[in-house]
């Protein structure tokens, strides 16, 4: 496949290995933020090429991961009503909320349907004037633009039957806490690259500023990332921090003007819980008052249900053992946790990191070599 | 239920010899009249043969001495009808390669028919005729069968259960427990066809693809090795899960080592692009014509080349080896050089976006 | 998050102005996709597909640029082993 083949070559790989390798002189932490690059880097076992000096890990860039268990009691409650298609991406289907989940509700006989695109969700609502259609719109602003073209154009089209359930992120407020966390460790970051050929990355050189941390906007093939860590490693031995742009092929300074000025008309910005991290000021998305009859928290009454600050519910889940929190801030990893491959994992899943595909524990479950592996 | 009569002289002339129905009835399936003609016009017109033609409650096979290979498969597959082909021929050729490899040279096959009702009889007649091409494509015989028909919303649309037995013959001990260290690992053509294939053809995740499923019977790709060589230890078709399960259980049941190249794998241009779209690894995807052979080293290369002189195995590919070591698992040395695990298959894949 | 792929343009469709439409090929596979955020896309551009929509053009110099310099820099690998 022509610009994804070529940054998958051996050749290209081993010229970052080495470069990498020949820079570094000290112990450094990266953390790569995005689900997709954690993938990348499980994957094509990069972590075991890169020098011991280097340490990479992973953040909370797994939007599944981190959508909060009430939002996903929301949904099921919202696909449990008779009257109701609801519509999602694949990757939420199998996460658990408080007791179930959306594959489960499917199989029990509810309407539950995965679509690629939200529009898919809009031509099922124009196909079924009959039924609520819902769709559960989790993502980073990557995915934000796409779900609130979704809501306009339902709103063109003049349906009445069409409501978003809208659980967006957004990955600046979450590195702002993750830096200010006193006891971090991470001196740089690769920073979303589909997540800023929207929203370019002119936001990203505050935060740089500010916490003296160089990040590099990083593609997600194995070279793209290769490229990007040898940046941050070179700006970390050089003692510099500035915003670097690795993904120059699709990401520009200032993003998708169009795209962003459609997420300004649709949408606010809002405090968003992130499971397993807590609250996160002005790091979410809601509809605008304008579009609040596509807005399924008001359609379904759903507004204002909160659940207790049970620790439980900050994502270490229903098993006291689950320590997605610290692992989707980069503070452990998944090997560390007691119930790793053992009470955990993906046939049975403690946390939201294991169900997710893009979790780093079922990364990690999948990818890594465990001991005794032939290699 | 009032049974309703049937011209026969008609039916017996017109492609379509139930043509006064237009869909399955619970009827059909019931034992009476309708059911009779229905088997007899239908299935018995395709499929005749002598054992058939007895119209015993079973077949009557008489056996030389030696091993007899017996496997099942039930087919479920949805939609019934997609490119390049459609769930009858699959449930043929299925049970027909699950038995070519244990070694055996496929025979006699049955099929039970579990039919929704509301079928179109139309759709049930190319089921029909597809599953007698390939059976005599196979060279095998259908030789008993049985019809359910459920009541509307019970099934979807059509379930096949096919089982066959074959002959093995003397000398042939094909099984992953003699998967052995320094077995060559010899995959027949690219993989992933098949899935696609019934990906596009689903609902909400349509798209334009050239891709058609790679159904085909492969015993006598299978004859033609066996023919070459007795060191072929392991045979495999990697069906649902794809190559990355078959490679897991034949690892898992011998202990063995096994560690394979990603850029052996042969995929086609089209599969890579709509796994890329899906988000699907194609290690995981599921064939239907083609098969993995662990074979001892001395003998690698000339069962490659028959292989290769077959049209099933025209693409026939070196891709990996058993290695030294007991830890049941499969490595893939990936295409920038690094290895990784490659593990069996949680759940089904979904489709993702992230 | 999130799992984009460039593919090529193949056919645009401006039927309904609000929602530029356009048919994207990707190896040979061929997808609906919506492309309202671009503005001066043309047939033959590569572009970036997230969940049906283009994200953005393929910057073709750029990414050619970026796989020469590979080639430079892997022959001066191949220089040094032999």
């Amino acid at each position: 496949m022509k610009y994804v083949d070529e940054f998958r070559s051996a050749k290209a790989a081993e010229v970052y290995f080495r470069l990498i390798k020949r820079t570094i002189t000290k112990p450094h932490v990266i953390m790569e933020i995005c689900g997709g690059q954690t993938h990348t880097i499980m994957k094509y076992g990069i972590e075991e090429m890169l020098p011991k000096e280097l340490t990479i890990v992973h953040g909370p860039g797994c939007p599944v991961c981190v959508t909060p268990l009430e939002m996903i009691d929301k949904a099921l409650a919202i696909a449990s009503l008779d009257d109701v298609i609801f519509t999602s991406f694949g990757d939420m289907l199998r996460v658990r909320g408080s007791k179930d989940d959306l594959l489960s509700m499917k199989a029990g006989g509810h309407d539950v349907r995965i679509v690629f695109s939200p529009l898919d969700a809009v031509n099922i609502a124009a196909m079924n004037k009959d039924k609520k259609v819902v769709f559960f719109a989790v993502g980073f602003e990557t995915t934000a633009p796409a779900n609130a073209m979704a809501v306009i154009e339902a709103k063109r089209r003049g349906l009445k039957n069409f409501s978003i359930l809208c659980s967006h992120v957004l990955v600046p407020p979450a590195i702002e806490a993750l830096l200010s966390n006193r006891g971090t460790r991470i001196q740089a970051f690769l920073a979303a690259g589909h997540v800023c050929t929207v929203m370019g990355y002119e936001e990203y050189i505050p935060l740089c500023e500010k916490y003296k941390t160089p990040i590099v906007v990083t593609g997600f093939e194995p070279v793209d990332i290769l490229q990007g860590i040898y940046m941050a490693v070179k700006q970390l031995e050089e003692e510099q921090y500035k915003v670097e742009n690795q993904y120059g092929r699709v990401v520009s300074k200032e993003g998708n003007i169009a795209a962003k000025e459609l997420l300004k008309d649709v949408f606010n910005i809002v405090d968003r819980k992130w499971r397993g991290i807590g609250t996160i000021p002005q790091s979410g998305f809601r509809l605008k008052d304008f579009y609040s009859e596509f807005d399924a928290e008001k359609v379904f009454g759903l507004e204002g249900k909160t659940y207790s600050e049970d620790p439980r519910f900050r994502g270490d889940d229903n098993e006291s053992k689950c320590i997605a929190g610290e692992v989707l801030q980069g503070l452990k990893k998944p090997s560390a946790c007691s119930a790793y491959g053992s009470l955990c994992t993906p046939e049975h899943p403690l946390g939201a990191p294991m169900v997710s595909s893009e979790g780093v524990c079922a990364a990690y479950f999948h990818y890594k070599k465990r001991e005794g592996a032939a290699g | 239920m009032s049974e309703e009569k049937i011209d026969i002289h008609n039916s017996m002339t017109c492609p379509l010899p139930i043509s006064d129905y237009k869909k399955v009835l619970l009827a059909h399936g019931g034992g009476g009249n309708l059911s009779h003609q229905l088997i007899q016009k239908m299935f018995f017109s395709q499929f005749s043969n002598s054992f058939l033609n007895e119209e015993h409650d079973g077949a009557v096979i008489p056996v030389k001495e030696g091993r007899i290979a017996f496997s099942t498969d039930s087919y479920v597959v949805h939609p019934i009808f997609f490119p390049g082909g459609n769930i009858g021929e699959l449930a043929v050729n299925g049970t027909v390669n699950d038995l070519a490899m244990c070694g055996a040279k496929p025979l006699f096959i049955s099929a039970g028919f579990i039919i929704e009702e509301g079928l179109p009889m139309e759709e049930l007649w190319q089921i029909v005729l597809s599953m007698r091409k390939a059976a005599e494509a196979a060279g095998v015989q259908i030789v008993t069968g049985d019809t359910k028909v459920v009541d509307n919303g019970k099934g979807d649309k059509i379930f096949i259960n096919t089982s066959g037995i074959g002959l093995i013959a003397p000398g042939i001990n094909i099984s992953p427990k003699n998967c052995s260290e320094g077995d060559i690992i010899i995959l027949s053509g690219r993989i992933a066809d098949h899935g696609i294939a019934i990906m596009s053809a689903r609902e909400g995740i349509e798209f334009e693809t050239q891709i058609v499923s790679d159904t085909a019977p492969l015993n006598s790709l299978v004859e033609v090795m066996l023919n070459t060589s007795r060191n072929i230890h392991v045979l495999r078709d990697p069906t649902r899960g794809g190559l990355a399960s078959a490679l897991n259980e034949i690892a898992m049941t011998s202990g063995k080592s096994i560690i394979i190249e990603e850029n052996n794998i042969p995929i086609a241009e089209e599969v890579k692009g709509a796994c890329e779209i899906l988000g699907f690894d194609p290690l995981y995807i599921a064939n239907e014509g083609k098969l993995v052979a662990f074979v001892a080293e001395t003998d690698a290369e000339k069962v490659l080349n028959a292989m290769r002189s077959h049209p099933l195995g025209k693409e026939s590919v070196i891709i990996g080896k058993v290695a030294a070591g007991n830890t049941g698992s499969v490595v893939m040395k990936t295409s920038i050089g690094s290895t990784r695990i490659v593990d069996m298959l949680s759940g089904e894949q979904l489709p993702r976006i992230c | 998050m999130c799992l984009s792929i460039p593919g090529q343009v193949v056919s645009i469709d401006e039927t309904v102005p609000e929602l530029k439409m356009g048919k994207v090929d990707f190896a040979g596979i061929r997808k609906d996709v919506c492309l309202q955020w671009l503005e001066d896309v043309k047939v033959g551009d590569y572009v970036l597909v997230h969940v049906g929509f283009a994200l953005s053009k393929v910057d073709e110099k750029e990414a050619l640029s970026t796989i020469e310099m590979f080639k430079e820099m892997e022959g001066l690998i191949d220089e040094r082993k032999e």
